[in-house]
């Protein structure tokens, strides 16, 4: 029983970054990167994979060393550890990936100030144990990774004609150059987060409905009730 | 203690521990990262260069370095090249053929585009006076628009056989009537004229120390 309840939390714990509080989609964090380096499908995939080491490698440090790090210095212990990480990946791209450090420019630097990072690890990592913090870490960078991807995906498609580099539509398709342009950024976003913001009313509309309906099968289970209590005097 | 510190708040001691011994891990894990990424790092940009200069040298197979040092160009030795850290003065190539005939020289240059600066490299043919290859070495330009200036490739074309006398000039799309111009994008005029610009004024800078290192020769 106990095993399965903590298999749940984990999954609970994963699913939530990756969908119930998509960084991007829900809680709208790290717009800055989601925004200036998603012009390209590869592009989004390489920030959310950048993202994904440097908030993984965070959040078992900090995790880890939790009980020895003062709370008055946690933000400054926390930044001096995520900085860390960033310039490693800095240098690992630039050595092993060169021509995705180049189109991600400074923006790989500034993952250092991606409020998703520094936030899992307030909010997280630094009151939690080592797996769950680790698993917490992974579905919020998935999640990150995903909402880029989509964004990467959507205008590149629609701006360039193609995906991944490869031509969907072929030489007679006349390419939308305003979506790989900063408005575009922007533009389906917007979509994207109205999209989300459906999903979501629809959800809840219909676990209104289920509610209402309880209830409504309460009052008339309780009305059966008080008619044959009725007869029965 | 943790009871007693709760109390009375953390030491400064320990604050000042615990930032201490972060920032020392995190100075060696960067350091150590420095050190095994850096000649790999270097690696890349040299192969990046030297792609760059076959590419605007068409038919060279080697090149050498030359380095514009007290008022005049002189070729760096193997030592000279090898050694960090690279020198701040300004450098260009000069390529070879496989029989060791100078094909002509690769010049880096950069101007200020729409968005940030180009940086580009070019191939410039002493005997024929022409530019003879291009390629762009960095440029934020806007895609779509300004990026035109590597994607397009009669704009391109036009810059591989290009006579640089009386001086490099831009002319509207369709206006060409002379070897030493060059038609601008439409929808990119301002990074076409930066290119052209480029061009004329890195050739004008270079020709003079050009013309005194052949004649040495």
């Amino acid at each position: 029983m106990k095993n399965f309840e903590e298999a749940a939390r984990y999954h609970e714990e994963f699913i939530k970054g990756l969908w119930k509080e998509n960084p991007v989609f829900v809680a709208v964090l790290g717009m800055c990167p989601a925004l200036a380096v998603t012009n390209t499908a590869i592009n989004g995939l390489a920030m959310g994979g950048a993202t994904l080491f440097v908030l993984t490698f965070s959040s078992l440090l900090v995790s880890s060393f939790r009980r020895y790090i003062p709370k008055e210095v946690r933000i400054t212990t926390f930044v001096i550890i995520i900085a860390t990480f960033v310039t490693i990946v800095d240098f690992l791209l630039q050595a092993f990936l060169p021509a995705i450090h180049k189109e991600l420019g400074a923006f790989v630097a500034l993952i250092v100030v991606n409020c998703l990072i520094l936030g899992r690890q307030e909010a997280f990592s630094f009151k939690n144990p080592i797996r769950l913090a680790m698993v917490d870490a992974l579905g919020m960078a998935l999640g990150f990774t995903f909402a880029l991807f989509c964004l990467g995906a959507i205008r590149e498609i629609l701006g360039n004609g193609s995906l991944f580099g490869v031509s969907l539509f072929g030489p007679s398709f006349e390419p939308w150059i305003v979506m790989i342009l900063p408005p575009g950024g922007f533009l389906s976003l917007g979509f994207l987060l109205l999209f989300f913001n459906w999903l979501k009313q629809r959800q809840e509309q219909k676990q209104s409905l289920v509610y209402l309906a309880d209830a409504v099968a309460e009052v008339a289970e309780k009305k059966d009730s008080i008619i044959s209590l009725k007869r029965g005097v | 203690m943790v009871e007693q510190e709760q109390r009375t708040g953390t030491s400064s001691t320990r604050m000042i521990a615990t930032l201490g011994i972060a920032g020392l891990f995190s100075g060696l894990a960067l350091v150590a990262v420095f050190l095994f990424t850096r000649p790999i790092i270097e690696a890349n940009k040299a192969e990046a260069l030297r792609r760059a200069v076959f590419q605007v040298l068409p038919g060279s197979s080697s090149f050498q370095t030359l380095e514009f040092s007290n008022d005049k160009l002189a070729l760096l030795s193997v030592e000279q090249e090898n050694n960090a850290p690279k020198s701040k003065n300004p450098q260009i190539y000069a390529g070879y053929s496989k029989s060791g005939k100078l094909l002509g020289f690769a010049i880096p240059g950069e101007e200020a585009g729409f968005q940030d600066k180009i940086k580009a490299i070019f191939g410039y043919d002493p005997q024929r006076r022409m530019l003879i290859g291009f390629e762009v070495l960095d440029s934020k330009e806007t895609p779509g628009l300004g990026d035109k200036i590597i994607k397009d490739k009669y704009f391109r074309t036009s810059l591989t056989s290009l006579e640089i006398d009386p001086k490099i000039v831009a002319v509207k799309p369709g206006q060409k009537t002379a070897a030493n111009q060059v038609e601008t994008i439409t929808g990119a005029t301002i990074s076409s004229k930066t290119v052209i610009r480029l061009l004329d004024k890195t050739i004008r800078r270079w020709l003079p120390s050009i013309n005194i290192y052949l004649a040495k020769q």
